[in-house]
């Protein structure tokens, strides 16, 4: 043995694809466990086992690498390190993980056990399972590995490390880099600068808006250019000047353009044609010394072709990225960051047809780029184009991050003519084209900020697909639904199925002192979205054509099959938001009313005719038959058994049940007898209003039907309330009394809920935003008109509450969240992911009578 | 959710002191002297006689249905007690409709007397009695019009059927689904007593998701005699028989969209109806096709072939006599005849339906690949029951699939084919939501080809069964004439970068057009037919 090697370290990428390659008996398994972590390695032996019940098993092989490679695919997919302990001396073997990593995005390395063909064997003497190996298998494996070591890196090993005996193996360090497109732990702030192309003179305006000093922030921001810095403009040196001077001296990033990278060819002496601005640099660079054009073309080698950023949440490359290929490394990430993806068409132009690739993204980081100059900048699924065309005599735009504020300059002229005209809408397209399929489709997990995970299953959704499809107006419109709400637990009371002790109770359990009752309307539940006009409702919806806002059911649908009437309602309440001035005091131009739409025949005239009219017309055509069959029968001195007292005790039922459903009905004419009662204000632009405790709400609701008074239209109705302190007996017996008030005279019941309105309970997580408690008339129409015997009832008050509270509770997660998500101005989709699971969980089994 | 359990029945008869009225207590097997309770799973039945003498005898028949037990029967923790929600409405009332509960009644307490045995008595069940039935409350879907032509031919006198209104107070509701009826004739009780067994369940037609699979042999039994020569037997025998279905799995593929019609208070069938209901089918089978298969084929025919309800997919009016071929098949034609000629080999049914085209298109093996997409799982459900996919070959199966999708949503599943169908598609879409299926199609999927049909609204005034103004179909969001057809297609096309050319499927009515229109799109710069080397086509670019 010769010395001791001198310890060596072993440079491997954070994320890339490990390939071990040595004979057997080379020590690979060994080596892998003492440097990596034991489920970062797949080896070839263990997935013989897996198929074939023995390691050695070679008839095997095949199916074993199928297993490996499937699960090193799964594992790169996820971005995990992964190291194949395989011989793979063979070149065959080699080629298929280098293809694999390329199919990720991630490095191949090779790491050779080159180890003296003694020592294997003499290893695989002691190992009883391979102490018959030929000795041939040994040498065979030495000689293919021999013949391969020349070619490693043409095979498409980005880094390959020999290791020559087994000193030198066991004094290596494997160190692992980061790779240099992951700047994850810069958190700036930023403030990201689109395309340049030689505007030096806007970009320093720019600069000097964003508070920069000749180069320098006093507040230590980062600037990051998104490339295209150079060509078309008047001075592509001075802007290089000053990016190279930023990068240098550690106050800007920058990521290559397409046109740095043509810039780039042309300084290797590469032959490009000198076309689209590059002739204009060229020409530019000749007057620069030649040092300068060597410093050109260092910066330019240098460039990353895009950068993760502030722990992930932020992409910046030249011309997008789509979320698989975020801190990858491949010619075709790089391809992608440098240009876009493509259709392969070719426009009127001559140009091609850019892929629309940000209308698919659906990537949690924001990606911001440039590329393509387009009229004004807006963010398309969570991602933003900066390039505002200044050298077409448009703007230089930037963005502070993370504030995602825009500060832009203008161009002072028209620098270079387009070669079209720069009206096309930004790439990735508009609002106004549909979600896909895979935001909504199959099983899902919507991550929600109040109630974390929410499943939903697969029939659910399937459901709520074809109602989304068929029958909801477009998603746009329907930014909320409505989540479903617990009844109170049933009461112990003689009589009473539902009463409001045991709701007082709850929410006193809960930790709730203040809740309002608030008098629950029976009708159609409706959600208003209304816009200020037609304008903000293109603007902020992006909806053409006229509509100026939607009044829609809980499952999306609308109310009126008419659009005329659907907006003659939201002029009317519309008119009331103007009368009471909240546009102005809430700083909007559309809101989110949730509330009920009356009378309940308006919509439900089927349910009512088939359901709950045809019970009472049933009654009234048997009841007097048999009760004078009956009497005749008792007059005849037949026994009946009391059969004549009860079929008279279900007549009287009977009619009491007609009187309960008749009360929520009554003919409209047009509008005329249509009400819409108001409960809550859900959001205004920009801001989510669930969590504004409830008598701030119904201060603004008041207002609204006020003014609707005064406006005479008779639309908007007053939802009567009374506040209750659920630990101060006298208030309870006064909300008690105040429902058995209403009820008495008809009332549907009322809804308890939190004055808080949004409220958590001492570390159990949310507390239900409401519980109704119908009136004994009302539950009637529910379980039918004999519920309240005694008999019935028993039973009826064995009633699970258990699945109902969480479905409530998830769905109303699912609601706030969609209201969190369009107050952040999230992209559609996202909006429309937890619109789409509430009414996917209403397709729960749940007990329709709770 | 309320329990109809209103369930009330009355026979009389009348009598001379030789043959005494009350001799009905001796047929029925209930002593007319007592009131009589039986039990019976959904509650109790009593039968009790308010008079009976000499002269005149009526039998009363009270089921006094305990609603509550009926809907907590399965309980179930955490899902509220009820066996399952909507279950508890869509599955287990309708059984409790009046006029099964009242059938199974007679069966249960009634029974000897419904075979026609009195032990007492044996020369009594042949006897014709002079008979009055009465029922004050009878569902009957078809009014009282079915009711005259069910009971009519039956030998009774006097068949009454008299609509009970809904609520007198909301006067434009209108009548009910119920009718009093009331039959009056001379016929042997056992006739009578059978021809409500089979009837009234006929009438209510509701779905009885309990029917034993018996039920053909118990209809043959009751019906003896008397259903064969029946003019109604069809619609007898189908609606009887229409239960029996794959019942249970029709009711469960339908939860969860029951669950979402009632959170909107609105019913099941509002939502749920994007296939046929073999109700109406049936109905329709009768004006519209005439099928030479006996009752049950029949059957088949309906459960398979309901489009078979709309007028569109009959025969054409005024084509002949002799069998026309039906516009639905027509259309398959016209659409297997653009797809071969434009050599297209995998090829995307959109909007498949109960998969009538993809079954088409699979008969063909220059169709590698054919993949229907629905949006209804009813559909699909019914669809692969077509294709009887789980039972077929693997090379055949190799060649379809079937998928859940949407077209107002992109879907990169349906990337990369060669042709995509949209028959009877775009209509039932409402129009504002059009944009996001024209996108969805030719500017996310973008096949080679695309073939669209619509109905021609102009032609409707040809179809003698439609009133004026009124769409084809229920769902028909709306109708175009050609000339909005084509205005949108060729708008679409030219924003999409296809050209677009029209042909006409069926009759081309000089005045009105054809009863459907087509519309072949075709992706420029691909090549529409690659089978024929120069074939003159019209096409136009948009």
């Amino acid at each position: 043995m010769t010395t001791a090697p001198t310890p060596r370290t072993l440079p491997v990428p954070d994320l890339s694809l490990v390939v071990l390659v040595g004979a057997t008996g080379s020590g690979k398994s060994t080596f892998a466990r003492k440097h990596f972590r034991p489920t970062e390695v797949l080896s070839s032996d263990f997935c013989r086992g897996l198929v074939a019940d023995d390691e050695n098993d070679q008839s095997a092989s095949k199916d074993a690498f199928d297993v490996l490679h499937h699960i090193a695919g799964k594992r790169l997919a996820a971005g995990r390190l992964t190291v194949v302990d395989a011989t793979n001396v063979q070149s065959e073997a080699r080629r298929q993980l280098v293809r694999l990593a390329r199919e990720h995005d991630v490095l191949p390395v090779a790491i050779v056990l080159d180890v003296p063909e003694q020592v294997c064997a003499a290893r695989n003497a002691l190992r009883p399972d391979r102490a018959g190996l030929p000795r041939h298998v040994v040498q065979r494996h030495r000689r293919e590995l021999r013949r391969s070591l020349r070619g490693l890196e043409r095979e498409g090993f980005r880094k390959v490390h020999v290791l020559r005996d087994v000193a030198e193996i066991d004094a290596v360090e494997i160190v692992r880099e980061r790779r240099f497109n992951d700047l994850r732990h810069l958190t700036g702030p930023f403030d990201i600068i689109g395309d340049v192309h030689g505007c030096s003179s806007e970009l320093e305006s720019l600069l000097t808006r964003l508070g920069y000093v000749d180069g320098v922030h006093p507040e230590g921001r980062t600037a990051v250019f998104v490339g295209d810095l150079v060509d078309r403009g008047p001075d592509s040196p001075g802007v290089l000047r000053r990016v190279m001077g930023m990068v240098k001296a550690g106050h800007a990033l920058c990521v290559p353009g397409n046109h740095e990278n043509k810039l780039g060819r042309h300084l290797a002496g590469r032959k490009v044609q000198l076309t689209h601005g590059l002739a204009e640099t060229v020409e530019q660079l000749a007057r620069e010394d030649e040092a300068f054009a060597a410093e050109v073309r260092a910066f330019i080698d240098g460039l990353v072709s895009h950068y993760l950023l502030d722990g992930g949440k932020l992409v910046v490359c030249h011309a997008g990225l789509p979320e698989k290929y975020h801190g990858r490394t491949s010619g075709r990430v790089r391809s992608h960051a440098l240009y876009g993806d493509t259709t392969g068409e070719t426009d009127e132009f001559g140009l091609p047809v850019r892929y629309p690739w940000a209308e698919e993204y659906r990537g949690k980081a924001a990606v911001v780029y440039g590329h393509t100059p387009v009229p004004t900048t807006s963010w398309i699924n969570n991602t933003l184009c900066l390039d505002t065309g200044c050298v077409f005599g448009g703007r230089m735009t930037a963005l502070r991050w993370p504030e995602r504020e825009l500060v832009d300059v203008p161009a002072e002229r028209v620098w270079y003519e387009p070669v079209k005209p720069l009206g096309a809408a930004a790439p990735g397209g508009h609002q106004g084209r549909p979600l896909d399929l895979s935001d909504v489709h199959g099983r899902r997990v919507v991550e929600t900020r109040h109630l974390g995970a929410v499943a939903v299953r697969e029939e659910n959704a399937a459901a709520a697909l074809e109602v989304m499809s068929r029958f909801a107006v477009d998603p746009r419109l329907v930014p909320y639904l409505p989540p479903t709400m617990a009844p109170t637990a049933a009461s112990k009371e003689d009589g009473w199925l539902e009463h409001p002790a045991e709701a007082f109770a709850q929410y006193r359990a809960d930790g709730v002192a203040q809740v309002v009752c608030e008098e629950k309307h029976m009708g159609s539940r409706a959600v208003v979205l209304l816009c200020k006009d037609a304008g903000a409702a293109r603007e902020r919806f992006g909806v053409a054509d006229g509509p100026t806002g939607s009044l829609y059911t809980r499952t999306g649908r609308a109310f009126f099959d008419d659009p005329a009437v659907t907006e003659e309602v939201l002029d009317r309440i519309r008119a009331a938001v103007t009368g009471a001035g909240l546009w102005d005091e809430l700083e909007t131009d559309w809101l989110l009313l949730d509330g009920e739409l009356l009378p309940w025949s308006l919509k439900s005239t089927g349910l009512l005719r088939h359901q709950y009219a045809a019970v009472g017309a049933a009654s009234r055509a048997v009841f007097p038959r048999a009760l004078a069959a009956l009497e005749a029968a008792e007059a005849r001195g037949v026994d009946t058994g009391g059969l004549l007292a009860r079929q008279r005790d279900r007549a009287a039922d009977a009619a009491a049940f007609t009187e309960a459903y008749r009360r929520y009905c009554w003919t409209t004419e047009g509008l005329d007898g249509v009400r819409f009662a108001p409960f809550q204000l859900l959001a205004v632009a920009g801001r989510s209003l669930a969590a504004v405790p409830h008598d701030r709400q119904l201060a603004w609701l008041d207002r609204l039907v006020e003014a609707d008074e005064r406006a005479g239209t008779g639309l908007l109705r007053r939802t009567g309330r009374i506040l209750v302190d659920t630990t101060d007996a006298d208030s309870v017996r006064a909300g008690t009394d105040w429902w058995l008030e209403l009820t008495g005279a008809g009332g549907e019941g009322m809804v308890v809920k939190p004055l808080g309105a949004y409220v958590r309970g001492g570390g159990r997580g949310l507390v239900q935003p409401g519980v109704k408690v119908r009136g004994r008339e009302y539950l009637r129409i529910v379980y039918g008109p004999e519920y309240t015997r005694p008999q019935h009832l028993e039973r009826l008050r064995e009633r699970h509450l258990g699945h109902k509270r969480s479905l409530a509770l998830r769905e109303y997660a699912l609601g706030l969240e969609a209201l969190d998500r369009l107050a952040d101005g999230e992209p559609l989709w996202r909006v429309h992911e937890a619109v789409f699971a509430v009414l996917a969980l209403e397709s729960e089994p749940v007990d329709p009578r709770l | 959710m309320p329990i109809i359990d209103r369930v009330f029945l009355t026979i009389s008869t009348t009598g001379t002191p030789d043959r005494p009225a009350t001799d009905l207590g001796f047929l029925l097997h209930k002593h007319p002297g007592k009131a009589q309770a039986f039990t019976t799973s959904y509650g109790t039945a009593h039968v009790l006689y308010p008079e009976a003498d000499e002269q005149r005898c009526t039998a009363a028949l009270l089921l006094e249905v305990d609603p509550v037990a009926l809907v907590r029967r399965g309980r179930g923790k955490g899902r509220g007690g009820a066996p399952d929600g909507a279950l508890a409405q869509y599955v287990n009332d309708r059984p409790y409709a009046a006029s099964s509960l009242l059938a199974v009644a007679l069966g249960a307490v009634f029974g000897t007397a419904l075979k026609g045995r009195c032990a007492a008595r044996p020369e009594l069940p042949e006897r014709a009695l002079p008979l009055r039935v009465e029922i004050p409350a009878l569902p009957a879907r078809g009014g009282a019009d079915l009711v005259h032509r069910l009971f009519g031919p039956l030998g009774w006198t006097r068949v009454q059927a008299e609509p009970v209104p809904l609520d007198e107070r909301f006067p434009h509701w209108g009548d009910s689904r119920y009718v009093r009826l009331v039959l009056e004739g001379e016929l042997r009780l056992a006739d009578a007593l059978r021809q409500l067994y089979v009837l009234l369940p006929v009438l209510d037609d509701a779905k009885h998701y309990w029917v034993a699979p018996d039920e053909v042999d118990k209809l043959l039994r009751a019906g003896d005699g008397w259903l064969a020569g029946h003019p109604e037997h069809r619609t007898i025998t189908e609606r009887y028989l229409a239960r029996r279905r794959s019942l249970t799995e029709d009711a469960m593929s339908r939860l969860e969209l029951a669950r979402l019609a009632e959170a909107d208070d609105s019913e099941a069938e509002d939502l749920d109806n994007a296939v046929e209901d073999l109700d109406g089918a049936v109905e329709d089978l009768d004006t519209a096709v005439e099928d030479p298969g006996g009752a049950v084929e029949g059957l088949d025919t309906a459960v398979e072939d309901p489009g078979g309800a709309t007028p569109d997919d009959a025969a054409e009016p005024g084509a002949g006599a002799a069998r026309p071929v039906p516009l639905a098949v027509q259309r398959r034609e016209a659409i297997l005849g653009v797809l071969r000629a434009c050599g297209a080999r995998r090829v995307l049914d959109l909007g498949c339906g109960q998969g009538q085209l993809v079954q088409a298109l699979l008969k063909e093996p220059a169709f590698t690949e054919v993949v229907g997409v629905d949006v209804s799982v009813r559909a699909l459900t019914a669809a692969a029951r077509r294709l009887r996919l789980d039972r077929m070959g693997e090379r055949l199966s190799s060649r379809v699939r079937l998928l859940q999708g949407s077209l107002t949503y992109t879907d990169k599943r349906l990337t990369g084919y060669d042709a995509a169908v949209l028959s009877e598609v775009i209509e039932h879409l409402d129009l504002p939501r059009l944009p996001a299926l024209e996108y969805a199609v030719l500017g996310a999927a973008r096949p080679r080809t695309v073939v669209v049909t619509t109905p021609n609204v102009e032609y409707n005034v040809r179809w003698a069964s439609l009133p004026a103004g009124h769409v084809r179909h229920g769902d028909h969001r709306f109708e175009w004439t050609r000339e909005e057809f084509r205005t949108w297609a060729r708008e679409a096309a030219g924003r999409h970068g296809y050209t677009v050319r029209f042909e006409a499927v069926g009759d081309d009515d000089p005045e009105v057009g054809p009863p459907t229109q087509l519309a072949v799109f075709q992706l420029v710069g691909t090549d529409d037919t690659p089978r024929t080397t120069d074939s003159p086509e019209e096409g136009e670019t948009a």
